[in-house]
């Protein structure tokens, strides 16, 4: 036996910790930027997007709840497993995206390290985006932020050199998981498999079953219905530059969803990521009995 | 145990009908075990076919109306409160706000000691039989498990007439089933649905729970189903919801093939309550299809079939409310139950 016959890897959908094929049974082929034949891809139909939905609210209540210190750690343990494919991700970045070895090290290391960078302010940033308000009273009125739900996000799309790989998924992911929101994210249509790749590091992670959905295949057809679903909170247009982008913003209105506009290139770290989806809670309390 | 057999039983009128007027433990026995086997396999075939069917567009629309219109909305929990039987009430008679179109629930279903509250929680809406009118249902029979002395049973059963119940719910005593001890079961439907009936000489509705997940074998679901019309069931109900697995589309399907004979013997209706497990308004359509293609149209009504549920509502709102909108809904657009 020295002749192997290639196995080409059909990839699935990841939906409630689990990788199920597409309900409409679909497909789509994987190319690399020279059209040649890389992988089989499910191809998310709307009723998908449904099936992510629900997983994703039903994940909420866990996901939440959770203190902040773990959710950190566990944030902080997605990268440590994507150190560990590092090989991986940087073979599908040379091979779907063209990148150099040079290159493709440089955006793993870029996406690690902006998860790394998200991961820190799980505990940290109640402390920087929430506030003691002045009032004229001897009481304490405080303003703290809390996770708006299931946020559905449109990944960076198009070239992987461009934005449109891991560095591009950490940087829209991770900013949602922060606070404890659950995601539904449309993965890179042309370019599906870091993001199939990083699902399969969350599987193995500790993040529960859920938090994460991951939809691969056409973003003008899914994202209509994730925009118009009424048990999403928030939407993250960061890839959908290419789509009727108004129009997803407007049936998003009809549910008062939040909504951040589409973004060219790779959205850089910043901490507004983590506050935009999150709603603030203000309590008081007495100050003290004298 | 031959003593036993040759014992006579109370000549309910079916059973006399069907096995003459000597009746007795022996005869019935005799008949019950020469009923035909129930093919398994098949069974399960049919029923995983008929759960294939596709339904869409006008006829799901169609569909989502009739299963609102089947539900007896339950709730049965040692933590009921009267509040909690109000508020069932209230989405019975308006299970969408938002949309006043949406039909009314076949019925609520509580706790014998509870009737009282639900029949002052709906008022004018109470009534059964009526095209709007909501009944109540009341299990009785020391539910969930049968396990008490008939004296007490009939008593459980008088009172939830007397408080305004319109039907019960009654198990069956499963221990005596399995043991053979066909008479004693049969009596105590008999007996029960003698404690059905109002000073006014009518009578509220027997349902009788044959808990067909501690039946163990599809024989034994014929063989309750059979002896269960025989004593005098209107319907014939599959579980408790206390016990897995509850209803299942195959055990729903055998009860609708006895049902269907029956009616093909004695030209009478009897009607079917799947009840517990069947949560998404899929499943439901799916047994609405097996009613429909067993025991035929005329069974999808409230009088013939019913679905003992409570979640099931909320998913087929939200289905109803995808349908009117175009776009997905969420819990936040129901009431929480």
């Amino acid at each position: 036996m020295n002749s192997h016959l290639a196995v080409p890897k059909t990839y699935k959908l990841y939906i409630g910790g689990a990788f199920p094929r597409s309900e409409s049974g679909r497909t789509f082929e994987v190319a690399d930027r020279k059209g040649r034949f890389l992988a089989n891809a499910a191809k998310a139909s709307r009723k998908d997007a449904r099936d992510a939905v629900v997983a994703a609210r039903a994940a909420v209540a866990g996901w939440s709840s959770a203190t902040a210190y773990n959710r950190g750690q566990v944030l902080y343990r997605i990268a440590e497993l994507l150190e560990g494919r590092r090989e991986q991700f940087v073979a599908e970045l040379r091979a779907a995206g063209g990148l150099t070895q040079s290159k493709a090290n440089q955006e793993v290391d870029a996406a690690i390290d902006v998860w790394i960078w998200y991961a820190g302010w799980a505990d940290k940033y109640l402390q920087v985006v929430g506030n003691g308000n002045a009032v004229s009273g001897p009481y304490f009125n405080i303003s703290t932020p809390e996770p708006t739900g299931v946020v559905a996000i449109i990944a960076p799309q198009g070239e992987l050199a461009a934005g449109g790989g891991l560095l591009g998924l950490a940087s829209v992911l991770a900013p949602v998981l922060v606070s404890g929101n659950t995601a539904v994210l449309v993965a890179n249509e042309a370019a599906p498999l870091p993001a199939i790749s990083l699902a399969e590091v969350l599987a193995t992670s500790d993040v529960p079953g859920g938090v994460v959905n991951i939809l691969t295949g056409s973003a003008a057809e899914i994202a209509p219905w994730l925009a118009s679903h009424s048990d999403v909170n928030g939407l993250d247009l960061a890839g959908a530059g290419e789509l009727e982008w108004v129009d997803l913003q407007i049936s998003a209105a009809e549910t008062l969803k939040r909504v951040l506009p589409p973004e060219t290139g790779v959205p850089a770290p910043s901490i507004e990521r983590i506050r935009f989806f999150t709603e603030t809670k203000t309590v008081w309390h007495t100050k003290a009995i004298i | 145990m031959t003593m036993e057999q040759s014992t006579a039983l109370a000549p309910a009128s079916r059973a006399v009908q069907l096995l003459g007027t000597d009746l007795s433990e022996k005869n019935l026995k005799l008949h019950l075990e020469g009923l035909s086997g129930v093919d398994a396999v098949g069974l399960e075939a049919r029923a995983a076919a008929l759960a294939t069917r596709s339904i869409k567009t006008s006829s799901k629309v169609w569909a989502l109306d009739t299963i609102i219109r089947l539900i007896d909305l339950t709730t049965l929990e040692g933590a009921d409160t009267p509040g909690k039987v109000q508020s069932l009430v209230a989405k019975a008679i308006n299970p969408d706000p938002s949309d006043p179109t949406t039909p009314r629930v076949a019925a609520v279903c509580v706790y014998g000691d509870l009737v009282a509250d639900a029949v002052e929680a709906l008022g004018a809406a109470h009534g059964s039989g009526g095209p709007d009118g909501i009944a109540v249902a009341a299990v009785a029979t020391a539910f969930p498990s049968g396990r008490a002395s008939l004296a007490v049973k009939l008593a459980d059963t008088a009172e939830a007439v007397a408080a305004g119940a319109d039907e019960i719910d009654m198990v069956i005593d499963r221990g005596a089933f399995l043991a053979g001890n066909y008479g004693k079961v049969f009596e105590q439907i008999v007996k029960i649905k003698d404690a059905c009936r109002r000073p006014d000489g009518t009578s509220a509705h027997l349902k009788v729970i044959l808990e067909t997940g501690e039946l163990n074998t599809y024989d034994n679901v014929k063989k309750a189903s059979w002896l269960s019309i025989l004593a005098g069931a209107d319907f014939i109900k599959t579980s408790t919801g206390k016990v897995q697995p509850a209803a299942t589309l195959p055990v729903t399907l055998l009860m609708l093939q006895v049902v269907r004979d029956w009616y093909r013997l004695t030209g009478e209706k009897i009607g079917v309550k799947p009840a517990g497990g069947i949560r998404s308004s899929k499943d439901a359509v799916r047994y609405l299809v097996t009613v429909a293609e067993t025991a035929g149209e005329d069974w999808l009504d409230p009088h013939l079939f019913r679905f003992g549920a409570s979640s099931l509502l909320n998913d087929v709102l939200l289905q109803r409310q995808k349908l009117q909108t175009g776009h997905y809904s969420g819990a936040d657009y129901l009431t929480i139950d």
